[in-house]
């Protein structure tokens, strides 16, 4: 039965590893299923989507503008709507700019860029031919997590992953975090960008007394509102990048660990208009917390953005990371509660090959774990709506349709609740309110597409090929109509898994 | 998750293994009056308690909060505590005796890292990671053997606090179920053999029926799909609060429920961030308030987070990770009192390693004596099953 494990072994990569089968992606990935994965890998890392050509030191420069405009408008005594809905951090939905006002049209703009970022990355999601390459690359977003739960980094989420992550994914895994925690949009998210060192020059001049408010230290165009704070550490970035990035918080570090970390990381912060090119990532001696550190045991000598690199290379090279993020790759891509043994080959694998992530993914290819034909991995609202519109061949037809969906099913955009990303496992998706809406997202998609279906069962048979069970055959064949059969197909056990 | 250590969940699987949970549930047989309701609100992200209930009386809290202290605006309470500006409607409990806040409690976490402290907090085990089932879960278990008991949680995805073994429901507005599709029987059918679909669609689907019955679909009004629970709002909030309350007070009812609100990590620029956050929990501790109506004199809320933060303002205008936090205890019966638990001062020698806010009330026994006084659960069933290998966290009782 040769060819039969083939075809389920085709079934497995493109619908557990890739993002779902489009029509034809089973069968000629069945005639040589790992080979197909492995193709995927590539140097240069994943493909990036359109950001409307805009870096995110365009978009920073945006947002300084609405930030400007905003303070003018409340100075007028007209921003007090405007001041709200800004720091509320969330996009009002079904709102109209009123071309009068300034501070409204730079809202609207802002909104328009996020929903824009949101509906190229589904659209290339729900479009490649690299389904494995893609799912690669939103793990390490994830993992990487920054989030428009914050408004300033709305704009930026786009931005961080084509810049910072997707390059970086089947690379050096040291490389890929400096490139994450060194990224603007990662600064404002776990607030590195105000960080100071205590005993700094710019602390030192300010604690003198006749300083102004950040004029020292240029700060990333922000308006100080708390006019009587000192200037000094933030440590959410040192302790983020130890628990969730790196080692994890089995890792072996100390409270004292990440207020060190904290001082070295002082200094990196994001141009201001003293700069000479501003909204980009800069260090500033002026704020750097003078003097060596001690990290886990390793003294780092002074010096600039030198220390906190050592410390991150050397945090990048632990063998905690390794099992940390291996463990959650193993997760990711094979069940819940990941086999120890699958763990300690990627782990393997890591460590003898200088964290290359390319060579981690292979490991993943190779793993007979990672084939077993029972689909268990339920998925996240993300992955379902994906992989839904790439089994009827469809792609969404506007931010709002996404958003709307995305919304109702809990996983909004760009918008995880936190900087731990959004949950791997079935239990916080599997609620009961949530089959519902999925079923509702299913009946709405298969009332659009449905009727234009020819035959359900061959698109049930190209959906999910060699796992398609005999009862759900039976089920959809029975259906009463097209739309019926889609929305059943749609909501069958093995398509809310892979 | 984060990785697990191996030792740490042997230990929590074996201490849940050794008990009957069928005996354990039996164990709490005190009969309660089915119009007893218990909702616990969780407020994620290290709530800054010295912000919720700044103790403005306390002779250090101005040196140690700095620009961050609250003054003449905050709400007073007594001669040490106020309540932040934006809690008017919880004031306005306070007032009339049913509001009453816990200024220094946490989880038996110390760790300073939010999802071990959620786990924690939520799980109501000693240890992190010890159990996959949350606290409130466990709780429908050990009070279903007096009789049914049914639980919510409000939101589009399920709260650890009330997931495992026990059926519980959840709820968010959306588009109500086309009645006349076949689809749900259909796919009931197909899920018969499915541990994890078949009961969440079949519940789902009984809940849905009971949102149109109770209107609590009306009430949550033409927000249909545009916000999920993150993305809180001060009126989308009050809806979430109306909205649970006519569950609540629905025949049949669930007793028990959750909910969540978001974005209390506020490491810069707190006071603004804060304040909105502050004023949506203020709305759905209203929308509950005002929707229970007369049910509100047999309900207890509890609002809790998984830790404080730092006592003092770090540089950026904000706090870092700390360790004991406030909790508002809410509800019609409560008893008169001043603060719930001991307040253990700002004073330099009492913060807990120099920089947090002293843990001087244990979470579970807070919880635990919420759910003896109010819900009738037997302690046994609290030390061993709700809250495991608890017997040591005295019940703190007489709150309502």
């Amino acid at each position: 039965m040769v060819a039969s494990q083939r075809e389920l072994d085709g079934a497995i990569a493109v619908t557990r590893f890739g993002l779902g089968a489009k029509a034809g992606e089973i069968a000629a990935a069945s005639k040589d299923p790992r080979g197909s994965l492995r193709a995927q890998i590539r140097r240069e890392g994943a493909d990036t989507f359109a950001t409307g050509g805009e870096t995110s030191t365009q978009r920073l420069a945006e947002f300084r503008d609405y930030r400007r405009q905003r303070e003018m408008a409340k100075r007028d005594g007209e921003g007090k709507g405007g001041e709200g809905k800004g720091r509320d951090g969330q996009a009002k939905a079904g709102e109209t700019a009123d071309a009068a006002d300034p501070v409204k049209m730079a809202q609207q703009f802002i909104r328009q860029n996020a929903a824009g970022d949101v509906m190229a990355r589904t659209q290339l999601a729900t479009t490649t031919d690299a389904g494995f390459r893609e799912r690669w690359a939103l793990f390490w977003a994830n993992h990487f997590t920054v989030s428009a739960s914050k408004v300033q980094v709305a704009t930026l989420v786009g931005p961080f992953e084509n810049e910072a992550i997707r390059p970086n994914v089947f690379g050096r895994f040291a490389d890929l975090v400096g490139a994450a925690e060194t990224h603007p949009a990662m600064l404002l998210y776990l607030d590195q960008a105000q960080s100071v060192g205590p005993n700094s020059r710019a602390a030192e001049y300010l604690k003198r007394g006749d300083g102004r408010r950040g004029a020292a230290f240029g700060g990333p165009g922000v308006a100080d509102p708390q006019p009587r704070r000192t200037p000094g550490l933030n440590e959410n970035l040192a302790r983020e990048i130890m628990e969730l990035h790196t080692v994890g918080i089995d890792g072996g570090y100390s409270q004292a660990d990440v207020t060190e970390f904290a001082r070295a990381l002082t200094g990196l912060s994001i141009s201001g208009p003293r700069d000479p090119v501003q909204d980009q990532v800069v260090f500033r001696d002026t704020t750097h917390e003078p003097g060596a550190r001690t990290v886990m045991g390793v003294r780092y000598a002074p010096g600039d953005k030198s220390q906190a690199n050592a410390i991150l290379t050397d945090l990048a090279g632990k063998p905690a990371t390794a099992k940390f993020v291996c463990t959650k790759i193993a997760r990711h891509f094979v069940a819940d509660d990941p086999p120890p043994g699958l763990v300690a080959r990627l782990q393997k694998t890591w460590m003898a090959s200088g964290g290359d992530l390319g060579r981690v993914a292979e490991t993943l290819i190779d793993a007979p774990e990672a084939w077993s034909p029972q689909p268990v991995k339920f998925k996240t609202p993300y992955e379902f709506v994906v992989s839904s519109y790439r089994a009827v061949g469809e792609t969404p037809r506007g931010p709002g349709q996404v958003n709307q969906a995305l919304n109702a099913l809990g996983q909004r955009p760009f918008s995880a609740p936190s900087p731990k990303g959004w949950p791997d496992e079935a239990g916080p998706w599997a609620a009961s309110d949530a089959i519902v809406k999925r079923m509702q997202f299913a009946q709405a998609l298969a009332a659009t597409v449905g009727p234009n279906v020819q035959d359900p069962m061959q698109l049930a048979d190209a959906t999910l090929g060699a796992r398609l069970s005999p009862a759900a055959a039976l089920a959809i064949g029975r259906a009463e109509s097209r739309g019926e059969a889609v929305a059943l197909l749609l909501m069958t056990p093995e398509f809310q898994r892979r | 998750m984060n990785a697990l250590s191996p030792s740490r969940r042997v230990f929590g699987r074996g201490a849940l293994a050794g008990l009957s949970v069928t005996l354990l549930a039996r164990m709490s047989a005190a009969a309660v009056p089915a119009n007893r309701k218990f909702v616990v609100i969780i407020c994620r992200g290290g709530m800054d308690g010295l912000s919720v209930a700044p103790p403005v009386g306390d002779s250090d809290y101005h040196d140690l909060r700095g620009g961050l202290a609250l003054g003449d605006d905050a709400l007073k309470l007594d001669g040490t505590f106020a309540l932040n500006p934006a809690l008017t409607s919880v004031h306005a409990l306070a007032q009339a005796g049913e509001a009453r806040i816990a200024p220094a409690v946490a989880t038996p976490d110390r760790a300073r890292s939010h999802f071990e402290a959620q786990d924690v907090l939520e799980t109501g085990a000693a240890g992190v990671y010890a159990t996959t089932s949350g606290w409130l879960n466990r709780t429908v278990k050990a009070m279903s053997a007096a009789g049914k008991v049914e639980a919510i949680s409000v939101g589009p995805t399920a709260p650890l606090i009330l997931r495992g073994p026990a059926p519980a429901g959840s709820w968010s507005p959306g588009r109500s179920v086309d009645a006349e599709a076949r689809l749900p029987t259909l796919l009931q059918d197909l899920y018969k053999d499915d541990a994890l679909l078949g009961p969440a669609l079949a519940r789902g689907l009984q809940t849905e029926t009971m949102a149109r019955a109770t209107g609590a679909d009306a009430t949550a009004g033409g927000m249909a799909g545009l916000r999920p629970a993150a993305a809180q709002g001060r009126d989308v909030a009050r809806a979430m609060g109306l909205s649970l309350a006519d569950f609540l007070k629905a025949p049949g009812g669930p007793q028990l429920a959750a909910v969540s609100l978001d974005g209390f990590d506020t490491h810069a620029n707190q006071a603004g961030l804060l304040g909105q956050r502050l004023t949506n929990l203020d709305a759905l501790v209203d929308g509950l308030h005002t929707g229970l109506g007369p049910a509100w004199k047999n309900t207890v809320v509890l609002a809790v987070t998984e830790f404080g933060r730092t006592a003092r303002a770090n540089g950026t205008g904000g706090t870092d990770h700390g360790t004991a936090s406030t909790a508002l205890i809410l509800g019609g019966g409560l008893k008169s009192g001043g603060i719930v638990g001991d307040w253990p001062t700002l004073r330099r020698q009492a913060l807990f390693e120099d920089r947090d806010v002293y843990p001087a009330l244990d979470m579970r026994g807070l919880s635990k004596g919420l759910l003896i006084d109010h819900m009738g659960v037997d302690r046994r069933a609290l030390d061993t099953l709700v809250f495991p290998d608890s017997g040591a966290v005295k019940p703190l009782l007489g709150v309502v």
